[in-house]
């Protein structure tokens, strides 16, 4: 395994690289899409490679495992401006050499999320992570769309409230 | 409704308020219905019902007080939120906008603490130069104005369902004093405004008007008696004074950044305990070269912002904590004084939920990965409480003039505080109780939450009864300054272990009688 893990040939870097590609495709100049095409980001600033890596950098941050795709790329989608582009090439850049010396080709193809989350931790103290990280705080979870998929329920003024809704509707205790 | 009263710049004969929360904005029209003349300041806008969003972010942008200020000390929230070390609200109303509705009175002997606990090592106990008995008939008072329940023949709110899960959690923990609480929120229609709706959004501004804040009661009933004048976007920059050492009025920037000058007979300093040490430091000169009322050195020490933390956890099934009111319900056994459990004073329990967005924000700041992650995947099986307990006052937990300015060019504050092990005791005993708390009701996974940036803010302007160990004495008037108040959260000697806005008001109250008596007297 040592020996192996040196070379950057593990296991697992060996099945990533086939696993990395499925998930998204870059679809056509300036944009990534899933490969089902139920979304699609444009790029205009930055590179597919930067954006496709970004969208697994958050994906890998705040892992939730019903939520699609393209509530986090609405989330990243801030960083495809001029303003952000050295800033994102520099820390997408710096994402991929840390991923070279855990043995694979790039970030994207760490096919396993353990894998990702140790280069990951290798890097939480940059700003570039802590930027990413903390602009999905909001980014992800103020999406009024995702508040469904976790039960919440959002505003409640304009339906009364809850007192004849169930505020204590409680059964289980 | 009798028009607004509008008072000349030049005219001395008014009382000058800095700050319309629940201290100023109690104190503003208490004066006003005495027949006080009175022109409130208040740095931000005005916000009613109406305008209120159920919306935790969008309210945050709303109300929440963003302007600058810096953090130091070993506290987490000064890693975590450097740059916002309070979660308070800057508009007419102040934090009484914000608050949960929580009314407590102080336990007789944390009146007393020093005498009660005696000396602890590098805490700066004193006693209060006031006490239970005094304070009593002004609770009573503000009991009504607040319409609190579960006192004064005022029913109870029901208990939603995080309240449910908590105490059947305490009870089977053998807690006896558990129940909905103290709450100025309306049960039943009272004053003028109707019961709680269970919206849950209590944080966020009540939108029915069935919690107390200062925005919809007192600020307008004050303004009907026409003694009253508000000035909102009025952010007080200095208080003035002449060769006598008297305060003689206030420089602000009003709406469109221009600055004002405003006479007054007699100042009271209400923002908050962050920016009213600010005010007074930033108010040196050379008579007073250390700031305003400040000979002992004592403003700005002693900051406090009770021992808090949260608990959540999650469950096999739904609770849907976010359901009904923020702060649903107490647990007041550990509230005693027993230092056979490490430490002394005591603390509360009280549940509070946060709606998805504020959880990602606080659960666990600065968290990631699946550990975080799959916490919040488990939101609607969560319930939550909140512990609040009385921290140490130390000397060097401090407001300080920062080297960073505001938009204005005015020194902001630096908020510098660490825990003392008293405090970190405390917290750890209570993260232990909440945690078996859940776990008797079957919790899957109890989440020891670290402090949010802070909600009380106490203790910056202490009252003393002698001048060298305080700033303000037992009427909350300045010890160097005869016509010069505070009448906020930052007179607070110590901290107890209640949530203070209850005794921010009783205090207010009380000062508005004396300033009017004073008054009358021509003593100030
Ligand atoms: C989320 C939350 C929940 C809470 N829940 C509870 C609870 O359940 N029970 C409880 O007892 N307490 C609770 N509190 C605390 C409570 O809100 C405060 O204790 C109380 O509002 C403090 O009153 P105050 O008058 O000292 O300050 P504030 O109410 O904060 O008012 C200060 C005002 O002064 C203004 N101001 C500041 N500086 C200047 C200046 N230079 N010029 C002009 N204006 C200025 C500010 O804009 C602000 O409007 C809660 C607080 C928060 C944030
Ligand atoms: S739960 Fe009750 S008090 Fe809280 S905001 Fe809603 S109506 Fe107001």
């Amino acid at each position: 395994m040592t020996r192996l893990n040196k070379q950057g040939l593990t296991r697992r870097a060996l099945l990533s690289r086939a696993v990395a590609a499925g998930a998204l495709a870059v679809a056509g100049p300036g944009f990534i899409a899933a490969t089902d095409a139920a979304w699609a980001v444009e790029v205009t600033a930055i590179s597919e490679h930067e954006m496709a890596t970004l969208l697994q950098m958050a994906r890998d941050i705040y892992p939730h495992d019903r939520v699609g795709d393209r509530f986090y790329a609405v989330a990243i989608k801030s960083y495809d401006v001029t303003e952000q582009k050295e800033m994102v090439a520099e820390g997408i850049a710096a994402l991929d050499e840390a991923a070279k010396k855990a043995g694979f080709d790039n970030y994207l193809a760490a096919g396993w999320e353990d894998d990702r989350v140790a280069i990951l931790r290798s890097i939480q103290d940059t700003p570039f992570f802590q930027t990413v990280r903390g602009g999905l705080v909001t980014g992800l979870y103020n999406q009024k769309d995702i508040w469904p998929i976790f039960g919440y329920e959002g505003e409640s003024f304009s339906q009364g409230g809850y007192i004849d809704r169930g505020f204590d509707d409680i059964d289980w205790l | 409704m009798a028009k607004a009263a509008k008072f000349e710049l030049t005219d001395d004969s008014v009382v000058v308020i800095v700050g319309t929360g629940a201290g100023g904005g109690v104190l503003a029209n208490e004066l006003a219905q005495k027949g006080v003349k009175v022109v409130a300041l208040e740095a931000g806008g005005r916000y009613l019902p109406e305008d209120y969003v159920n919306d935790e972010w969008e309210s945050f942008g709303q109300l929440a007080w963003v302007d600058p200020r810096t953090t130091s000390g070993d506290w987490r929230v000064a890693k975590d939120f450097s740059g916002l070390p309070a979660w308070i609200v800057k508009a007419v109303g102040g934090t009484s906008i914000h608050w949960a509705g929580a009314s407590l009175r102080f336990q007789d002997h944390e009146w007393k603490a020093l005498s009660t606990y005696g000396p602890v090592e590098g805490a700066s106990l004193l006693d209060w130069p006031i006490d239970a008995a005094e304070m009593a008939p002004w609770y009573d008072k503000a009991e009504a104005k607040l319409g609190v329940t579960g006192v004064g023949g005022r029913a109870r709110l029901p208990g939603n369902n995080n309240y449910k899960v908590f105490e059947k959690g305490a009870l089977a923990l053998g807690y006896k004093d558990v129940h909905t609480g103290n709450m100025a929120i309306n049960s039943a229609d009272y004053d003028d405004r109707m019961a709680c709706q269970q919206t849950g959004f209590c944080f966020q501004g009540c939108k029915w008007g069935a919690k107390w804040s200062s925005a919809y009661t007192d600020i307008p009933r004050g303004e009907a008696t026409g003694n009253l004048e508000v000035r909102d976007h009025a952010h007080v920059a200095r208080i003035l004074h002449d060769d006598s050492g008297k305060v003689t009025g206030v420089e602000y920037f009003d709406k469109d950044g221009n600055l004002q000058m405003q006479k007054a007979r007699v100042v009271a300093v209400a923002g908050n305990s962050f920016e009213s040490p600010r005010l007074l430091l930033n108010s040196h000169s050379s008579m007073f070269p250390d700031g305003l009322a400040n000979s002992s050195g004592q403003v700005g020490r002693n900051y406090m912002r009770h021992t808090t933390g949260s608990v959540y956890a999650t469950f096999e099934q739904p609770v849907k904590m976010w359901r009904g009111t923020t702060m649903a319900g107490i647990i007041r056994d550990e509230a005693r004084h027993d230092p056979s459990r490490g430490f002394v004073g005591g603390y509360e329990l009280e549940t509070l939920s946060l709606g998805l967005p504020f959880m990602a924000a606080f659960l666990d700041p600065g968290g990631w990965g699946r550990e975080f992650t799959t916490a919040l995947d488990s939101y609607a099986n969560m319930a939550g409480m909140w512990i609040v307990g009385e921290d140490m006052p130390q000397a060097d937990n401090r407001v300080t003039l920062s080297n960073t300015e505001d938009k204005f060019g005015l020194k902001v504050a630096n908020v510098n505080f660490s825990d003392h092990p008293n405090d970190v005791a405390m917290r750890n005993h209570a993260y232990k109780q909440g945690q078996a708390i859940y776990k008797a009701v079957g919790a899957t996974r109890t989440l020891p939450t670290p402090p949010y940036p802070s909600t009380h803010n106490l203790g910056t302007n202490r009252m003393s009864e002698r001048p060298e160990d305080g700033v303000v004495d037992r009427n909350g008037r300045a010890h160097d300054v005869p016509n010069l108040f505070v009448s906020d959260g930052s007179q607070f000697t110590t901290g107890a272990a209640e949530n203070p806005t209850l005794t921010i008001v009783a205090l207010a109250i009380r000062q508005a009688d004396h300033i009017a008596k004073e008054m009358a007297a021509g003593n100030v």
